[in-house]
């Protein structure tokens, strides 16, 4: 394009939160030339609203604790479509990548010891499921995702990374061979459009929570990495898996941890009936997210939710007693005055399941490198293309996220994937630069968006979207309603790609970011609903009516989804780690 | 409601104007003044502003209104506006407007970075974490929260004056933040480079600052030890 700047990078990473910033610390400590490109200041980003903490076996509440224990549960808790071997790398790695943290100034509550404060969360067990509850979970009071995410970006100070602060990533280039080389950004601040030239983009650009009307996630978390991989022609993994928190705030959606139930709370319906005991037994309040919101769910179904309209259920933790809700749940205490107008020291807080989290994403290995499958089905490197964090599948989660780790992915993740580029730079890659044509084909969107003339409204058609989701993709999922969605979608793709922008401006001009992430908003719906409809079973967060059971013959297995004919194949899930045996897949009780 | 909204866009507009919207408030809900803002920008999509957590912990949208810091996303309409009030929002005071409420927070930014907010301890760490007793770790309780919002620096008087040499109470709660840390070993070299007459000694104690702190932290207080800390080093 002429007259357009260019910005050359050794790595550009997308994206400020946890996984980003820990991968621009590995880069930036080894002398290479990076840059962290994020639409946001680095510490507002979604990493700050983690609450309950980061789960590593580092043995400090029990010394025997295992991380292959941990293994076990990630393994179980993914309904056995996580792949072994990156749920191996991630346990093993994870005290170590803790540690770190530590060192780098991280404010861990301790112990009378001394040592780093951990708690109980959901699906956590001792001796393969055969030791009772284990406590494994670190945190920092119940704000771990603050207290990492200020850790991570001081840290980066300290090494002088560069920062693009308030810069938005619009689509990948790539080169005539096909590779990736750089995206086109905008700098929101002046309005300016640049090419960022780098021999390795990592995307760490988050969730798409977004998509569903009711979200414990940041406005800003709109699947823009996942939508900007579907445009250039890559696949997305395990999509449909999307994880519905327990306890979402009744009507704002803000997060209250489940670490809330880790330190005693309990869920109650409208007789005051603890009902967790009837669905699972033994782990009662802290079984699996999803077996925890679907009961809630058939509790409301049958009539006995609270409030009105009968549509929620109670989050009891008055008997905690104030000092505890003080010293470990203050923030939960903040969060439930001001959104649920509750003080939980003497009230149940009103909660309800919620959009929370995305199993699947980007394909890569541990490396963090993108995943590709040629015609034969097999495993291509994307070249020059990583993703890391929420919006990457490497897959550790499968088909349901245990609480506690999303932050260790993060930063187990982040720190590998740092390493591999690192040693990649340092072998010398030569790629061919994007020529003015290439990177004209990456700016038609945006150039398109620009020029457009009269069209709808992007708010009315984000609700629009958002409903959709929310009504035919939610917690429990039937046939021929999805295929009522998915026609639903169709009809938006059209309005969408003619969205109207009113106001042209350059200077932070924030109606464009929106219009922006209202596409990427969109391929991540659609992604999700396809991929969804063609999952015919039950899964983890996946539920449906019409298939109430697990289909190990069939799919055993990934999605992915294949944006330019709209394709759901399957991908195997690794079996094999490295060091101990295959967990073999069991049927998921807690 | 009637809405009235600083709107500033440099590439069109002359001078900054207060510019009036009508917003209807559905059910006469008591809205956050961040969901009155979001229903504003559905009917003027050009009104511009930050906001990314919605739930008080990112530290975006901190602005002014009716007079007051503080963020809109935790900020209620009933403890703004009495009914029937006008609803006044402007940025956030004494610093440059990029556009409308977004403000250029580069010298706050600035001032923060300059207190070395990281952790200095330049002895090998341990194969585990770096202990510390519960009573040690309490000592970072109402620091470590802070959510870099600037309402608290934007509200000092002494911040308005000299922006470049008074660290203001954002950074200066941070320098403290590492100066309690019993992990940190950069005490000296901490305290060497607030000695001079602006970077602490500008406070004066007005305690405007905790005052509107969303997250109820006393940066006034953490001046106070910080002061102390100086004076019995230099005698």
């Amino acid at each position: 394009m002429k007259g357009m700047r260019s910005l050359d990078f050794d790595a550009a990473i997308v994206g400020g939160g946890g996984a980003g910033l820990r991968a621009a610390l590995q880069l930036t400590q080894s002398g290479y030339k990076t840059a962290v490109i994020s639409k946001v200041f680095p510490t507002r980003s979604h990493t700050v609203s983690a609450q309950g903490g980061i789960t590593c076996a580092i043995g400090s509440d029990d010394p025997n604790d295992d991380w292959r224990w941990h293994m076990y549960d990630t393994v179980k808790g993914s309904d056995y479509i996580g792949d072994q071997d990156a749920i191996e790398y991630m346990c093993s790695e994870g005290p170590q990548t803790v540690f770190e943290l530590e060192h780098m100034g991280l404010p861990f509550s301790r112990t009378e010891t001394g040592r780093i404060y951990q708690r109980a969360f959901g699906g956590q067990s001792k001796d393969y499921g055969k030791g009772g509850q284990a406590v494994r979970t670190c945190a920092a009071a119940d704000r771990t995702g603050h207290a990492l995410l200020h850790t991570l970006y001081q840290a980066n100070l300290k090494n002088n990374t560069v920062f693009l602060n308030e810069w938005y990533g619009t689509d990948l280039v790539k080169n005539q061979d096909g590779v990736v080389v750089g995206l086109i950004v905008i700098c929101i601040e002046t309005g300016e459009t640049v090419f960022v030239n780098s021999r390795a983009t990592v995307f760490a650009t988050g969730g798409a929570g977004r998509i569903f009307a009711s979200t414990t996630n940041a406005l800003i978390n709109t699947g823009d990495g996942l939508g900007m991989a579907l445009r250039a022609g890559y696949p997305v993994q395990d999509i449909e898996m999307w994880q519905f928190h327990p306890t979402g705030i009744y009507g704002a959606g803000t997060l209250v941890t489940e670490g809330s139930r880790g330190e005693g709370g309990y869920l109650i319906n409208k007789d005051g009936e603890r009902f967790m005991e009837r669905y699972a037994p033994n782990a009662k309040d802290l079984a699996g997210r999803d077996v925890v919101a679907r009961s809630m769910v058939l509790e409301i179904l049958e009539g006995r939710g609270c409030g009105e309209h009968g549509d929620h259920v109670l989050l009891k933790l008055d008997h905690l007693g104030e000092a505890v809700l003080n010293s470990k749940l203050p923030g939960i205490l903040e969060l439930s005055r001001t959104f649920a107008h509750v003080d939980p020291v003497t009230d149940p807080i009103p909660v309800v399941p919620t959009c929370h989290y995305m199993m699947g994403g980007i394909p890569t290995n541990i490396n963090g490198q993108a995943i590709n499958q040629n015609r034969d089905g097999e495993d291509e490197i994307v070249e020059g293309f990583f993703a890391v964090g929420e919006t990457a599948c490497v897959s550790v989660h499968g088909a349901n996220r245990l609480g506690g780790n999303s932050l260790l992915d993060l930063v187990v993740f982040g720190r590998a994937t740092g390493k591999y580029i690192q040693q990649e730079l340092r072998q010398g890659v030569e790629r061919r630069r994007a020529t003015e044509s290439d990177i004209e084909q990456a700016m038609t969107r945006l150039t398109r968006l620009n020029e457009s003339g009269s069209g709808e409204n992007v708010a009315a058609l984000r609700s629009e979207l958002q409903n959709v989701m929310q009504n035919h993709f939610g917690v429990f999922r039937k046939g021929e309603f999805m295929q009522e969605g998915i026609e639903k979608l169709d009809a938006l793709r059209g309005r969408i790609a003619k969205v109207q922008l009113e106001d042209k401006s350059q200077i932070f001009n924030t109606a464009r970011i929106e219009a922006l992430e209202l596409e990427n908003l969109f391929e991540v719906a659609e992604a999700t609903a396809i991929a969804a409809e063609a999952r015919t079973e039950s899964r983890g967060a996946h539920a449906r009516d019409d298939y109430r059971e697990r289909d190990d013959e069939n799919w055993l297995c990934h999605s992915m989804y294949f944006p330019e004919d709209k394709r759901v194949g399957k991908r195997a899930v690794n079996f094999s780690p490295k060091t101990l045996e295959t967990f073999e897949p069991q049927i998921r009780t807690y | 409601m009637l809405v009235s909204i600083y709107r500033y866009n440099p590439q069109t507009d002359d001078k900054p104007v207060m510019r009036d919207i009508e917003v209807e408030i559905p059910g006469g809900k008591d809205l956050m003044i961040l969901d009155v803002l979001e229903l504003a920008k559905r009917k003027d999509s050009s009104i511009a502003y930050r906001r990314s957590c919605r739930e008080g912990v990112c530290g975006s949208d901190g602005m002014n209104m009716n007079g007051r810091n503080g963020l809109a996303c935790i900020t209620p309409l009933s403890d703004t506006v009495k009914p029937g009030q006008k609803l006044v929002l402007r940025p956030l005071p004494g610093l440059p407007v990029i556009r409308d409420l977004v403000v250029d927070m580069s010298i706050f930014y600035k001032q923060y970075e300059k207190v070395k907010p990281y952790l200095i301890n330049d002895e090998p760490p341990p194969t585990i974490e770096r202990l510390q007793s519960p009573e040690d770790r309490a000592q970072l309780d109402g620091l470590y929260e802070c959510i870099l919002c600037a309402c608290c620096s934007t509200n000092c008087p002494s911040f308005w004056w000299n922006p470049d040499k008074f660290i203001g109470p954002a950074g200066l709660l941070q320098a403290y933040r590492f100066l309690a840390d019993s992990r940190d070993t950069a005490t000296a070299e901490r305290l060497a480079g607030l000695n001079d007459p602006f970077s602490v000694f500008r406070c004066r104690g007005v305690m405007s600052c905790a005052a509107v702190c969303p997250k109820g932290l006393n940066p006034t207080r953490a001046i106070g030890h910080i002061r102390a800390m100086l004076i019995r080093q230099g005698t």
